[in-house]
């Protein structure tokens, strides 16, 4: 409880207690969802998973930059945790990814891990990856058009930087300055290949030069520094001038999905060594430095976030399944011979 | 009513769509200050500022992209691809992202954009300025596929996608652009995707064609009525996606007999798709095989005249196929 003469690092950064609490408590619950799924997957509920454990930190502290409901964000397979810090409850999470009805990502239609949901601006996923990251610049595109005080966020692994599609988007944001922060999340790995045979000279911040714009290198087990990083970037969006690139270090706790089975090509030691770099233990021990954290309110925060887990799974269990005529439905906007309902479009600032 | 020819009429269709709705912007190569290689967005520029008119950088994947993105956020992005030929690093974006996103998210956020591209030969462009590559879109669910063959259809037809809720992609074949004037209606006149056109009456055989085959089947109409006397029916399709079958139909079922044209490729074009709906859905009505003439099987059309005119589709190939078929 070391409360000197100087302001804690939080503080310093313009965020309150309850805003650190706050972040933490989302990581918690993150990581508690996404225990959850994998618990289901093991029964059978769910087919596939596909993990944020490890990533939590930076996805929340970046899109805790974000502002709700005005910023928008593109998502990947892994963004679990800032999908939830930008709107997206544990029951939007557990609806879709047991597929139901009313799911708010697809419906349905979509594997887990695709995540996506129009009243929080998170627009909906593909798996091919890195196309997303050219939605983040055309969303980023026409809010400067526009004139919009819109911020787009996006991430992706370090796999995913070597797609062309990714080059396209960073050098367009950069040509044009437009208000977009690029987040990559580099676990290390591309399902089984390591960073030293998928990417050349080991940095994917230092591409960001060659597209004019920072390349920010950040810890995320550092959550306060990625906060820093992301909030850097927001402004510097807003004040018109250009896209960011932040590099965040994160582990990938699990293997890459309920399909894979990291001990197959990491040594065990190197999967044990992870859990020191887990960015949940190291947030709570900066917190209980900075004495925002006791052992009475962590513990009570584990214990609503797996109250609320626990609701969460129940009341999505109980959501309706889909029948297979809607299979058919929604396949153009405006109804075509041959399928498709008109779902009218909002006037902009709206909805989509 | 105005006389334009086809590209003036797709310039004039974005210009006063871009007049009447402020979210529509256009963005691609060469659009900017150049109006485009072909002069389509000419003058757009210095009317809309370098915004909504806007030059991209060399990159197919993320004007596609991009584009999406800016419709997802609620603007009508018109896209050009400076040539159909080089859409393929967006065919990613394309197939699995504008197309799907509507489906894939039930129905919570839609694309609705416009992708215009010339396509088409018969002006020296070789393998890769001359293609007409409609087929890999047609077959794609969630696009609407636009093929105009006259001034009048270009503009109606462009400013019907432009305010289309969903994705459309415009075929615009190059060797049209300035290839005739005709009259263009005064006004806000939109012609609504998903309908064919009866250009031309007739009842020994219906020809099945859009784009510049309408110009050629009708030249080979009027052959046929001259010096065969026989009436071919040409039914323009214009919208490709979704297909007209009720007017094809109805035309088989009037003169049962069906000549499908296209210059895209034979083997698995899109005349394959209207010759199984019509031996599905009018066999009892087929006085004669439904027959395709297309461009033939090889991977481009090549350069030099003498390929080239081998390749194309031409009124007197139309007339040629239409006399077998009339004959049998």
């Amino acid at each position: 409880m070391a409360q000197t003469d100087t302001r804690p690092r939080h503080t310093e950064l313009g965020l309150s207690d309850d805003d650190v609490l706050g972040m933490y408590g989302s990581m918690l619950l993150a990581r508690a969802v996404d225990e959850r799924m994998w618990l289901m997957q093991r029964a059978g509920k769910i087919a596939f998973i596909i993990s944020g454990q490890g990533h939590e930190g930076a996805q929340v502290a970046t899109s805790w930059a974000m502002r709700k409901g005005q910023d928008w964000m593109a998502p990947f397979y892994r963004s679990i945790a800032s999908a939830m810090t930008f709107g997206m409850t544990a029951e939007d999470i557990i609806t879709a990814h047991l597929a139901k009805s009313d799911d708010v990502s697809s419906g349905g239609r979509q594997m887990p891990g695709h995540y996506g949901g129009a009243p929080y601006n998170i627009v909906s996923l593909s798996s091919p990856v890195g196309t997303q990251v050219l939605h983040a610049v055309g969303i980023a595109m026409g809010a400067w058009v526009r004139g919009d005080d819109v911020v787009t966020m996006t991430q992706f692994g370090e796999g995913t930087s070597n797609q062309g599609e990714i080059h396209e988007a960073m050098n367009f944001a950069g040509v044009h300055n437009l208000p977009v922060i690029f987040v990559c999340e580099n676990n290390g790995y591309a399902i089984s290949v390591p960073l030293e045979r998928q990417v050349a000279g080991g940095s994917v911040a230092a591409r960001a030069a060659g597209y004019g714009m920072p390349g920010v290198v950040v810890d995320g087990g550092d959550v306060l520094g990625c906060y820093a990083a992301a909030k850097t970037a927001h402004e510097r969006a807003q004040r018109g001038e250009g896209p960011t690139l932040i590099e965040a270090h994160v582990v990938r706790l699990t293997s890459h999905s309920s399909d894979d089975d990291q001990r197959r090509y990491r040594d065990p030691a190197e999967v044990d060594a992870l859990k020191e770099r887990d960015p949940i233990p190291q947030f709570a021990a900066e917190l209980r430095e900075a004495g925002v954290l006791t052992d009475e309110r962590d513990e009570a925060l584990r214990a609503a976030v797996k109250a609320e887990v626990n609701d969460a799974s129940k009341r999505a269990e109980a959501r309706p399944e889909p029948t297979a005529d809607d299979a058919h439905e929604r396949v153009y906007a405006e109804p075509i011979p041959g399928g498709g309902t008109a779902v009218p479009l909002a006037p902009i600032g709206e909805g989509h | 009513m105005a006389e334009l020819n086809i590209l003036e009429a797709i310039r004039s269709a974005m210009d006063e769509e871009m007049a009447r709705d402020e979210r529509v912007m256009v963005l691609g190569e060469d659009v900017g200050r150049k109006g485009g290689v072909f002069g389509a967005t000419e003058g757009l520029w210095a009317k809309y500022g370098d915004k909504r008119v806007l030059d991209t950088p060399l990159t197919e994947g993320m004007i596609a992209g991009a584009a999406m993105g800016a419709a997802v956020y609620g603007l009508r992005p018109v896209a050009e691809m400076q040539f159909a030929d080089f859409v393929y690093p967006a065919f990613n974006q394309i197939v699995s992202e504008i197309s799907r996103i509507h489906y894939r998210s039930n129905g919570t956020f839609s694309a609705p954009m416009v992708i215009r591209m010339p396509y088409g030969g018969g002006v020296h462009g070789a393998l890769y300025h001359s293609q007409s590559n409609e087929g890999y879109f047609t077959h794609t669910v969630g696009l609407k596929i636009v093929a105009p063959g006259t001034p009048a259809d270009a503009k109606g037809l462009l400013k019907a996608s432009i305010r289309d809720p969903d994705p459309v992609m415009f075929f615009e074949h190059k060797k049209t652009y300035r290839l005739f004037k005709a009259e263009v209606p005064d006004g806000d006149t939109v012609v609504p995707i998903g309908k064919a056109a009866v250009a031309r009456t007739g009842k020994h055989l219906s020809i099945f064609c859009y784009g510049f085959m309408r110009t050629c089947a009708l030249e080979a109409a009027e052959t046929l009525a001259r010096e065969d006397g026989v009436e071919a029916e040409v039914v323009d399709l214009r919208t490709l996606r979704p297909l007209d079958t009720e007017t094809i139909l109805a035309s088989v079922a009037k003169t049962g007999k069906a000549l499908v044209v296209h210059e895209a490729n034979r083997f698995g074009g899109f005349g394959a798709e209207i010759a199984a709906e019509i031996g599905e859905r009018a066999f009892e009505q087929l006085d004669g095989p439904v027959t395709r003439l297309a461009g033939p099987d090889v991977p481009g059309v090549p350069y030099h005249h003498a390929f080239e005119d081998w390749f194309m589709i031409n009124p007197a190939r139309i007339v040629g196929a239409a006399r077998k078929l009339a004959a049998y």
